[in-house]
């Protein structure tokens, strides 16, 4: 399909032979559009976006960057196709050496020939879009969790991507900085027209800001949809996770032998 | 309860044949992924000398914030020195000789050597820290992500400034120990002060002792960078695997500068003059 900026194609994936975190997922990830990858901690959907990113090479099937498939192992492939991403790390993953201005000014300085003039503008405007412009001279020591965030946010628009990846934007952050967060992705989104890609167990967030989501559950995607069709989903596996039930489909306990028998108690 | 079944005869030496065979083969991977990182890292060295600012900056973090304990030891090594060597030449009635015991001592062996050992202390634990930090962070998966290689961005400047620091700071030492023996040698234990610079001055050779001496420290200025850069790239990115990794840096430095030791002294000096 032409609008499909990201095309997951039959993917299976396991970090060691025998223990596969993805089972033949396929996802396609709309230009233009928010799309939410949701599941339960463990689940392999950041290990989606790192296979998307070419982290990692899949075992089986492929992954279509906007036309082109993508080869982990092609490393120069690799740098042209990353230059046209931005990714938020879970935690910021900021240069802890830089002042704020200096991480984002990294990616302008790295990929781009601009003189530092023009670098500071960018720079100046990418943190007044994250509401951080009076923040550029402080060291990352001395910004907050979420705070953190948003400069790690204005990193990684630095150089205006077609794709934005955005591992667990909200985990760990006090509401008022989510409710931040999940404003600024939307609306960044539709003022680059970028395609964004956000992995996330945080349902009501995501619910707000994305156009499609899919949902994974032991490395199988089991629904995708609009929000309003996946709320109301009859899946079981799609309730539970939505609900937040603590037993249903994904089991509370790890699997084990039954707790009499472990106790060495008769019934 | 069920007992094991007995172990055929000779299983404990095919067992011990097993484990030796796989240390072997550990061990050999390890030094296939040493060189082949020292590859890298080469290849990746142009863009540290096409930028030479992030070079300077870490000239600075690893060289001159060394100093200090550099300085202070040379000049304690240098005390030592001198009174160990007046001790022992004035036995033979050759005091007089102090100064050029001091001066080769250090500029052939002790400056070389001790820079090396306290620079692994020192700066190598900070690098192999620090680059493992990165690590554990994602600084260097989001480098990787935003299509910046971290060999040539955060190792390669700092491999190029820790081999340019080495042998300024054994100079450091060497010059600052050399003062040391002339404070206990000439001030304190009145030595004549021309006979001490006078014998330095005959007989320290510049190409054979001062030279050597500097070859020696860019040797281990290579291997020292080398081993520190390595253990935190290659560090588990957990605060026990950094810790590990910080640990592994002194011991492998410690020992690689010993025997590098040997074996280039064993070449320098082992021909008569």
């Amino acid at each position: 399909m032409a609008d499909d900026f990201i095309h997951v194609d039959d993917v299976s994936f396991g970090y060691e032979a025998g223990r596969p975190i993805l089972s033949e997922v396929s996802a396609r990830f709309q230009r233009g559009k928010v799309t939410a990858i949701m599941g339960g901690s463990g689940c392999g959907k950041t290990t989606l976006l790192r296979l998307i990113a070419g982290a990692y090479a899949a075992d089986r099937g492929r992954i279509v960057f906007d036309g082109e498939v993508v080869d982990a192992r092609d490393k120069a492939q690799l740098f042209r196709l990353r230059r046209r991403l931005g990714m938020l790390f879970q935690f910021g993953a900021l240069f802890t050496d830089l002042s704020v201005f200096d991480n984002v000014a990294f990616p302008l300085r790295e990929q781009s020939n601009l003189p530092e003039s023009m670098i500071r503008d960018i720079v100046l405007m990418k943190l007044n879009a994250v509401g951080l412009r009076g923040a550029a001279g402080l060291r990352i020591a001395e910004v907050s969790g979420g705070m953190m965030r948003r400069i790690a946010l204005a990193r990684a628009i630095a150089l205006d991507p077609e794709l934005i990846l955005y591992d667990e934007p909200f985990a760990g952050l006090d509401p008022i900085s989510m409710g931040v967060i999940a404003n600024l992705i939307r609306r960044l989104n539709d003022a680059t027209g970028a395609t964004s890609l956000i992995v996330s167990h945080d349902v009501h967030e995501c619910f707000l800001i994305c156009d499609q989501a899919y949902l994974i559950s032991n490395g199988r995607i089991v629904a995708h949809g609009t929000p309003d069709e996946l709320r109301a989903s009859a899946e079981p596996e799609v309730r539970q996770f939505i609900n937040g039930e603590p037993d249903g489909p994904v089991r509370f306990h790890y699997p084990a032998a039954p707790i009499e028998q472990e106790l060495g108690v008769r019934r | 309860m069920s007992t094991p079944p007995p172990r055929p005869a000779g299983a404990a030496l095919l067992d011990l044949v097993a484990r030796v065979g796989a240390w072997s083969i550990d061990n050999l991977r390890g030094l296939g992924h040493n060189a082949f990182f020292m590859v890298e890292l080469l290849r990746a060295l142009p863009a540290a000398f096409g930028r030479f600012h992030l070079v300077v900056v870490q000239l600075y973090a690893i060289g001159v914030r060394s100093m200090v304990i550099i300085a202070a030891s040379g000049l304690t090594v240098g005390f030592v020195l001198g009174l160990q060597g007046y001790y022992t030449l004035s036995r033979f009635g050759a005091a007089e000789s102090l100064g050029l015991l001091v001066a080769l001592s250090l500029v052939r062996e002790l400056g070389p050597v001790v820079t090396a050992l306290l620079f692994a202390g020192r700066a190598g634990t900070s690098l192999t820290a620090e680059i493992g930090l990165m690590k554990a962070g994602e600084q260097l998966a989001a480098m990787e992500l935003m299509a910046v290689d971290p060999r040539r961005r955060v190792l390669a400047p700092r491999f190029v400034a820790g081999v340019i620091a080495m042998p300024l700071l054994a100079a450091i030492f060497s010059a600052v120990g050399i003062f040391g023996g002339y404070v206990v040698g000439v001030l304190m234990l009145g030595i004549d002060v021309g006979q001490f610079w006078g014998q330095m001055q005959e007989g320290v050779d510049v190409w054979r002792d001062v030279g050597n001496g500097i070859v020696k420290s860019m040797v281990f200025g290579v291997a020292c960078t080398f081993v520190a850069l390595y253990q935190g790239y290659e560090s588990q990115a957990t605060p026990e695997g950094v810790a590990r990794a910080t640990t592994r840096t002194v011991v492998i430095s410690s020992l690689a500068v010993l025997l590098l030791d040997f074996v280039l002294t064993a070449m320098m000096f082992s021909t008569p003059r």
